[in-house]
């Protein structure tokens, strides 16, 4: 029972003493144990370091001086450089580096009093919409196919986050989105996930990918628990030069806003032929939600979507790239000796990365090298600066968009891997926000005709996360998603 | 709009698409470039790899072709994520003295350095 509280609930429990943070750990960290085996949702598990935290958390719970997220149990994403414990970011050229430094927002947590069971899986270096890229093998999604047991993928990059939250393990993570990271995995998982503008949350500690779209952000079962975490998460930091000095809002306050008098636009180009009917139905269903709360419904138009994804695998293998150029076996990280210095960064990076990374970073090298940069990279930010200006246009005449998180429900492990691009179409949906750089979360909403959860993906203004979240409260609130996955503690 | 995507994409037929900005042949990488890429981006290829990696590549870079359709003339690119300039910080040593915690994940060291094969004789 302490596995299905909420993080808004369990805090509330823990100040009135009606539990302690000893026992809430105690439970989550069972079920980790118990269900690990299966889903492969964390690379490094720190049971003992969780249990140390709850004693502070009780502690701190006693003497009165318990930050908001006191006794909470999370799991980080392994992207986050977490002090004294290894951070591998998915990938076997960091496998033992253990960073002398915690990140901007997983210290934020820790000062708020939060518990960290362990770091979760992901694909490697954040590359991947499935988990499969992971050099610390797949992550099972905890949810399968009615009468089926095939594995399916929980979606990526930050698949173990996700399905960590959805089994019931944590009670709430880290991720990091690039191109729909958070937002495409909490829809294939059944929870929420906030990815909130870029600047809103510093970068500082978390291994680049791409860094004009990495952004960090938050899984947890309900918006509400969402909104408490990212309250935690976002700030100002003078480490990250594109960290955005603003206040935090209260965001979990804005939760109970409501819709009433908002206008909430549908853009055309993401209604596609061949959509998938549960998709479309589900979309329009949750129009209908935002309609009968009182919002205003509005047609808009982004016409520089269908280039969203193309631009993005220009920008981000170019980013990718340049910061993956550090890994080279000299300073950090895994070393595979050679013949002089040369050989020995290529060998050291032929071993030590997987083969999605590498087509990236080929990818991006050469979209970068003399006599191709205008071609390519140049003109993927004149498109950029394109897909920019639609959102800005349209946030001229509404107040947030909503559209499907995903074009699909969750796929089986192994489909889609022999194919990059039949594998990049999954952030067709996500990836448009991404680039320009405005936030956007998905919230369950139903299932489709597989017994597959599927989001809708609200899109609000830039730092304007406080609307989304009161218009995905709404949608949360309409849809009273209480489907549950196969796999999950007390199961 | 996955599939469409993909439709568009593989039916073309040379000619019909939009002049690319450089020497059409050139968009589509041989094994020498393949070869080439591999080396600045300072990967040891294996010969049995390239004819994999250059598929692969290939169809990406057919893929990412459809922004030639796109009408940018006179457009500012877009460089950074934030719509904000980026802040300058007073040009001051904040930080140092940490040369233990810096080593400690070196694959290898000499006292206080990061130590490589030689690389001049």
């Amino acid at each position: 029972m302490f596995c299905d509280l909420s993080i808004v609930d369990a805090a509330a429990g823990l100040r009135r003493r009606d539990f302690s943070a000893r026992e809430l750990v105690g439970a989550h960290v069972e079920a980790m144990e118990a269900l690990n085996p299966a889903l492969n949702a964390f690379i490094t598990q720190t049971p003992e370091l969780a249990m140390r935290q709850a004693d502070a958390a009780d502690a701190a719970l006693a003497a009165g001086n318990a930050g908001p997220l006191a006794g909470i149990p999370l799991a980080i994403k392994d992207l986050f450089c977490t002090a004294g414990v290894r951070t591998t970011a998915g990938s076997r050229i960091l496998g033992n580096f253990v960073p002398p430094y915690e990140s901007t927002v997983s210290g934020q947590l820790l000062r708020d009093g939060a518990v960290f069971l362990g770091k979760a899986n992901l694909d490697e270096f954040a590359m991947g919409s499935s988990n499969m890229t992971s050099a610390y093998g797949s992550v099972q999604n905890p949810w399968q196919r009615l009468g089926s047991n095939t594995a399916l993928v929980p979606g990526g990059s930050s698949g173990g986050s996700a399905a960590a939250v959805a089994a019931r393990v944590a009670m709430g993570s880290t991720g990091t989105d690039t191109g729909g990271s958070i937002r495409q995995p909490a829809s294939f998982c059944g929870i929420a996930g906030i990815k909130p503008t870029y600047g809103r949350c510093s970068r500082w500690g978390i291994v680049a990918f791409a860094s004009s779209l990495d952004q960090a952000g938050a899984f947890a079962r309900s918006v509400a628990d969402c909104a408490l975490l990212l309250g935690s998460m976002a700030g100002f930091d003078a480490k990250d030069s594109t960290s955005v000095d603003r206040p935090v809002p209260d965001y979990v306050a804005a939760t109970w806003r409501g819709v009433r008098g908002l206008r909430i636009g549908v853009p055309a180009e993401y209604r596609m032929d061949g959509m998938n009917p549960d998709v479309e139905m589900l979309w329009q269903q949750g129009l209908s939600w935002l309609r009968d709360a009182g919002a205003e419904i509005v047609d808009v138009s982004l016409p520089h979507t269908k280039y969203g994804l193309a631009t993005y695998y220009i920008v981000a293998p170019a980013e990718a790239s340049s910061n993956l150029a550090r890994y080279d076996g000299v300073r950090f990280g895994v070393r595979e000796d050679g013949a002089d210095l040369i050989d020995l960064y290529e060998r050291t990076r032929a071993a030590g990365f997987g083969e999605e990374v590498k087509r990236r970073i080929m990818i991006g090298t050469y979209v970068l090298s003399a006599g191709y940069y205008d071609a390519y990279y140049l003109r993927a930010q004149k498109v950029r600066a394109l897909i920019l200006k639609d959102f800005t246009d349209a946030f001229s005449k509404v107040d947030a968009l909503l559209t499907p998180t995903t074009p699909t429900g969750a796929f089986a492990q192994g489909e889609k891997m022999d194919d990059p691009v039949a594998m990049y179409l999954n952030d067709v949906f996500t990836v448009p926000a991404s680039m320009a750089g405005v936030p956007g979360m998905s919230v369950p909403a139903g299932l489709d005709a597989q017994g597959l959860p599927l989001g809708l993906q609200v899109i609000g203004r830039p730092f304007d996360e406080e609307t989304v979240f009161a218009v995905s409260q709404v949608i949360e609130n309409a849809a009273a998603f209480s489907a549950l996955p196969s796999t999950r503690s007390g199961a | 709009m996955g599939a469409v995507i993909v439709r568009r994409v593989r039916a073309r037929q040379p000619g019909c698409a939009p002049p690319p900005i450089r020497d059409p042949t050139s968009m589509s990488l041989d094994s020498a470039t393949v070869r080439r890429i591999a080396r600045l981006a300072r990967i040891r290829l294996e010969d049995g790899d390239v004819p994999r990696l250059q598929g692969e590549l290939n169809g990406i870079l057919q893929w990412i072709e459809q922004l030639n359709e796109v009408d940018v003339a006179g457009v500012t690119p877009l460089t950074g994520g934030a719509q904000i300039a980026l802040r300058m910080r007073a040009d001051a040593v904040t930080d140092g003295g940490q040369a233990e915690k810096i080593l400690a994940n070196a694959p290898d060291r000499a006292g206080e350095f990061f130590a490589v094969p030689k690389v001049v004789e």
